[in-house]
């Protein structure tokens, strides 16, 4: 077997994955938050002028427990993706986000947060009302969150847009969920300079949710029925919702601070070449 | 100062024996030879002297030209007053990347061509006699790309800032994030923003300069944080760049789209400053930072 061959079924593998996380069918985020919480009341505006319905906040309860709700949403039909912009979200979406949070903090309600978004929207108008900045600002409010805060990625997890609402004490992984520094189709028209090489980029990216775990960035991979979650929405949500309780109930017993998660994120490091290359002390 | 972390061995990228450094790339220093400096805007021809009094600023057109990272220390900071912190603080390729080329060997050529560790050095300085942190990124070293070495040098930056306690001053000419180290350039994004936090927490001031080009994950994190920002005149800035959006959205482009006075009429930006006065400005802007009252004892200005 010649190592091209090799190298093209490994692509074809990464791509498969990528098409699964995006696939038609997929349960969105609203899908898994109707089978996994109760009570949930959609929050609408970013209290200062708009609304992105690609991003949408809301208040819940997980099982006992009361929960502020953050979730990216692509929309299933033609006129709903128009709306929610495919996921693509505006500042608008960003600073809804940023409402969730200091939300929750005031009314100390621990946050999930879905992610599925292919990346923060790249238009004229996002770029003319601050999108760098949107995302910079709902960076920062998550790392000064005082509640206790589980992620979970859903489907694509697309560069900034998807890190925004991403930082979390505990981030959990679908299987068949990724998250990238640029989509596969971006990355490979920047590193080849031809966007059709996306699965040659895909496999150089190692976009495995596993691999998230292995470098301490992710801290579970939530197993999907057979086939992927576009098979059977509820086996999803009932695979994913015992993770969510028991990933907050550690939190809520541990005690969270926001310098903890600082420290988190502030820790990784990407240095080393081998796993065997250790900080050493001081 | 107390070093905050010790950085796992650096791989071994930055051999002893560097070769000669070329001319640099971006400022036209290969003109150098001839004494002779071109506008690459322009195409106006001026004597090197000339250009280098003018900080690489053409004195015909005003073109803000791409600088070096040591350039733009030596262009702010006091005479001989950088002192450069993690200067062995280097490599990364936890992917084992290779796209057409092994990327352990892309960063070992751009360390050799660059004589830089990698996109950004940061050290101890002084402007104007203030005591700051002074980082500055290199848009010739990988387009100023944030990879998880740069991302580490800027949060240690930030952090022995926070310690000090001195002001944080970063200049940045970056495209974004650096593909070839996958997520873990962009959770760099995350981990500046969490060592910025530090200055906070210590009351000291971060100022963020933006130059020529300001993109991506660098303008949506770190860099849109600054307490003040200054953007140096017609300097690019934005998350996603115009070519990128032309192809998307198919939306025709407004006037001076993404450049700095596009976003300072915008609310986005304090202020534009041509960077002969860019100096003067960061050195006001410290004589009311560095020493408000009620603050005594901390980054007064040296005797």
């Amino acid at each position: 077997m010649t190592a091209g061959s090799e190298g093209a079924r490994e692509a074809d593998r990464a791509w498969e994955r990528i098409e699964l996380s995006r696939h038609p069918e997929r349960p969105y985020s609203l899908d898994l938050v109707a089978r996994c919480l109760e009570d949930f009341t959609e929050l609408h505006g970013d209290r200062q002028g708009g609304d992105d319905p690609a991003i949408v906040i809301g208040l819940a309860r997980l099982g006992p427990r009361p929960v502020a709700v953050v979730a990216n949403q692509k929309g299933r039909s033609l006129e709903e993706r128009g709306r929610r912009n495919f996921g693509m979200a505006h500042p608008e979406g960003y600073r809804k986000a940023q409402r969730l949070f200091r939300l929750a903090g005031r009314l100390r309600l621990p946050v999930l947060s879905f992610i599925d978004i292919p990346g923060a929207y790249p238009g004229v108008a996002a770029e003319e009302r601050g999108q760098a900045w949107a995302i910079a600002q709902t960076i920062e409010a998550q790392l000064t969150l005082p509640t206790p805060y589980v992620a979970v990625i859903v489907g694509e997890g697309g560069s900034g847009g998807a890190l925004a609402t991403l930082l979390a004490d505990r981030v959990l992984v679908m299987e068949h969920a990724f998250l990238t520094v640029a989509s596969p189709e971006t990355a490979a028209a920047i590193l080849f300079r031809d966007a059709g090489r996306k699965r040659q980029a895909a496999a150089a990216l190692r976009l495995e949710a596993a691999n998230l775990v292995e470098w301490g960035i992710a801290d579970e991979v939530v197993p999907e029925p057979p086939g992927g979650a576009h098979r059977d929405w509820d086996g999803a949500a009932t695979l994913l919702r015992p993770r969510l309780v028991h990933h907050l109930d550690e939190l809520v017993a541990a005690g969270v601070d926001a310098a903890r998660r600082r420290e988190r994120y502030r820790r990784i490091d990407g240095f080393a070449a081998a796993p065997e290359a250790t900080t050493r002390g001081h | 100062m107390a070093q905050l972390v010790t950085p796992p061995a650096p791989a071994p990228a930055l051999a002893p024996a560097l070769p000669t450094a070329r001319p640099h790339p971006i400022t036209g220093a290969a003109a150098a030879q001839r004494g002779a400096w071109t506008c690459p805007a322009c195409a106006a021809a001026h004597p090197l002297a000339v250009a280098r009094e003018q900080l690489f600023v053409c004195p015909a057109c005003d073109h803000h030209t791409r600088i070096g990272a040591r350039q733009r220390i030596a262009q702010l900071a006091d005479a001989d007053s950088f002192d450069e912190w993690d200067a062995d603080l280097a490599g990364g390729d936890r992917l084992q990347f290779t796209d057409t080329r092994p990327y352990r060997d892309r960063l070992r050529e751009a360390q050799v061509r660059h004589q830089l560790p990698d996109a950004l050095l940061s050290g101890a300085a002084r402007i104007g006699g203030h005591p700051v942190g002074l980082a500055a990124f290199d848009f010739g070293f990988m387009g100023g790309s944030l990879s998880a070495a740069v991302g580490e040098r800027l949060a240690r930056a930030a952090e022995r800032c926070a310690q000090a306690p001195v002001p944080f001053v970063c200049v940045t000419t970056s495209g974004g994030a650096r593909m070839q180290e996958g997520v873990f350039s962009l959770l760099q994004m995350a981990k500046s923003v969490a060592a910025l936090h530090t200055l906070a927490d210590a009351h000291m001031p971060f100022i963020s300069i933006l130059a020529d080009p300001t993109m991506g994950g660098s303008i949506a994190s770190f860099a849109a944080l600054g307490d003040v920002i200054v953007a140096e005149p017609r300097a690019m800035i934005g998350f996603t760049g115009a070519r990128v959006i032309t192809q998307v959205t198919h939306e025709e482009l407004p006037p001076g789209f993404q450049t700095s006075e596009f976003h300072h009429a915008r609310g986005l930006i304090d202020v534009v400053v041509d960077r002969r006065q860019l100096r003067q400005r960061v050195i006001g802007l410290l004589r009311v930072l560095a020493a408000p009252p009620g603050r005594a004892g901390t980054g007064a200005p040296a005797a």
